[in-house]
């Protein structure tokens, strides 16, 4: 708990290098272990003073206003940022003791132990079987792909839905089969992590409970983060909080991480002033 | 005051209860009528955009109708297997100009299209902001309206002169010169069309850039590039200027003296050209069936290229 206010904790990560072992992060239970100082998108500082980590099995949530960064701090997480233009910051994210932003780290491969479930599905505009096989085909997988997709269907609560219509195109499903599906396309590979932006919000109440049930089925296989606006979610599924709020004090919008802890604790008994406000606030 | 009431009272309560609210509301306004200006100017503006719609089918109707009357009458199998016949000559038909047209439009595809595809990708994909993209960007847009005579031209300086003859290979290079700027521009446009959430979806999967363009974009944007091809190929196809400087015409099989290239070669675009001016009745009923043959052939190409590309989206 608190494990980024008390750096000397996390600190056997952190001093690690690159080739350092991997194992007293994997004891400790943090997957991934980032530290933002500074996050910029050109000129503009967006991100400040944000470190969280993600504990293994366990679902993590990034809660915040609109603007705090949430969304941003996520993507660092699996490199997604380097497709901005201007962006740069300091600091790390450690994956497994592994600094992924070294020189000599590819970002494509950060990303395939790393998945990632967009705010909006985003299915490809081919089958659903082959929208499923793609990561496996992105390996040049040669296994029994059939099985592995009907597999990731399942785990993903969506099989039984759509096993009769396979060859049938992934824009046809509705809008929560197609999260489903994007999940299934995200874990068909079985990365170590999965990062989910905004999952439910372009979801209706059904769709949205469907997708938290999975994630707490998930999160036995994998270590899940999620950026959330609906802070009930939150409280729902989540094992460990991060409340990031915007600071307007230089003239700027900057995100930082306010307060980070169990659920239990950042939405009962919050330590900051801010944290509380927040989570009154949308209660009252 | 009981929930009834309220239904059937206006919405909201006036303030003044002696002031009618609805004083101003002429009901019978909200009829229609020719007497009112708007209503008179919409069904005017209505009645001029159906009929400039029929008057722009006309040309083209009057065309297809005209071709079918005065080609479909000598429409027969010899059209296709015969040689083109003599001044004064009865029967013939053109089946080497076919020949030499599906040749010369295949090279210059075998072309245009490799060459097209991958400038855009980098126009659209690799390096879209490049000077280099900005300079292919804008020389495309020239060249879609390229006159074509000049097309021909170019290609007679560069291969008739230096290889000493007219050939079907001069011809395809000549048609490819046309077809490329049409084909690069759609296919830009058809890539950069592809939702960004689905690049985003590739990358987040760990794609390279090369998968995310072989295995999302293209595949996606498939539908829109092959639009582009058959537009190419039919601008091609019907291409005569470039033509007559680099394949000229050839009363002969293609393959008469072995299967060579790098000769003279008929097309349906010239053996119009050519048998429409002869006063030969026999040449003129030729070029009909020509001409119908040409817009068939233009037809069917567009007929495949829609079929395969609905095929792709359902996939």
């Amino acid at each position: 708990m608190a494990k980024a206010i008390h750096p000397e904790k996390s600190s056997n990560c952190r001093n690690d290098n690159a080739n350092g072992p991997a194992k007293a992060c994997r004891n400790d239970g943090v997957v991934i272990d980032c530290k933002i100082d500074e996050l910029y998108y050109s000129t503009f500082k967006a991100v400040r003073d944000t470190s969280i980590p993600v504990s293994k099995n366990k679902i993590t949530a990034f809660i915040g206003p609109s603007g705090c960064g949430k969304s941003t701090v996520l993507r660092c997480l699996n490199r997604m940022n380097d497709l901005v233009r201007g962006f740069r910051f300091k600091g790390h994210v450690h994956f497994l003791g592994k600094d992924i932003y070294h020189p000599s780290v590819d970002a494509t491969a950060v990303r395939r132990f790393i998945g990632m479930v967009f705010q909006q599905p985003n299915p490809f505009a081919m089958s659903i079987y082959n929208n499923v096989a793609f990561g496996l085909r992105l390996n040049s997988y040669r296994g029994p792909v059939a099985e592995r997709v009907e597999d990731a269907l399942k785990r993903a609560a969506l099989w039984d839905e759509v096993k009769d219509k396979l060859h049938k195109s992934g824009l046809s499903l509705s809008g929560g089969q197609q999260q489903r599906l994007c999940i299934a396309r995200a874990i068909a590979t079985e990365p170590e992590v999965l990062l989910m932006d905004e999952p439910c919000s372009a979801l209706d109440p059904i769709a949205t409970r469907k997708i938290e049930e999975l994630m707490v089925e998930l999160k036995t296989r994998y270590t899940i983060a999620i950026v959330t606006h609906n802070l009930q979610q939150a409280q729902r599924v989540a094992d460990n909080t991060a409340f990031l709020y915007v600071d307007t004090s230089g003239g700027g919008r900057c995100g930082y991480l306010v307060e980070f802890g169990e659920s239990k604790q950042v939405f009962s008994e919050p330590r900051e002033q801010y944290t509380k406000d927040y989570i009154s606030g949308q209660f009252s | 005051m009981n929930t009834k009431d309220i239904a059937l009272k206006p919405p909201m309560q006036p303030l003044r209860p002696d002031i009618n609210p609805f004083a101003g509301v002429d009901f019978p306004e909200l009829e229609k009528s020719l007497r009112r200006p708007r209503t008179l100017v919409g069904l005017l503006l209505s009645s001029l955009v159906s009929a400039m719609t029929l008057l722009a089918l006309v040309p083209l109707f009057s065309v297809l109708l005209m071709l079918l009357w005065r080609g479909g009458q000598r429409l027969s199998l010899a059209i296709f297997t015969q040689l083109p016949p003599a001044p004064l000559e009865q029967g013939g038909g053109f089946g080497n100009a076919i020949l030499g047209t599906l040749i010369m439009v295949a090279f210059a595809a075998l072309i245009s299209i490799p060459l097209g595809i991958l400038s855009a990708v980098y126009l659209a994909q690799a390096r879209p902001e490049s000077p280099l993209a900005g300079a292919v960007r804008f020389g495309a847009k020239i060249l879609t309206g390229f006159p074509s005579i000049l097309a021909g031209v170019f290609a007679y300086g560069v291969l008739v002169l230096a290889f000493g003859g007219y050939s079907a290979i001069a011809g395809g290079v000549a048609l490819s010169i046309l077809m490329l700027p049409t084909i690069i521009l759609t296919a830009e446009d058809s890539i950069r069309m592809v939702p960004a959430k689905m690049r985003e979806a590739s990358i987040g999967m760990g794609a390279t850039p090369t998968q995310t363009t072989w295995m999302v974009l293209l595949p996606t944007a498939m539908p829109g590039i092959l639009t582009g091809i058959m537009l190419a190929v039919a601008r091609a196809a019907g291409e005569t200027a470039p033509l007559l400087f680099t394949a000229l015409f050839s009363n002969y099989w293609i393959f008469g003296g072995g299967f060579d290239l790098n000769q003279p070669t008929a097309s349906l675009a010239v053996l119009i050209y050519n048998f429409a001016s002869m006063p030969f009745e026999n040449q003129v009923d030729l070029a009909w069936v020509a001409a119908l043959v040409l817009v068939l052939l233009v037809l069917i190409t567009n007929l495949i290229g829609q079929a395969f590309s609905r095929r792709q989206i359902q996939d």
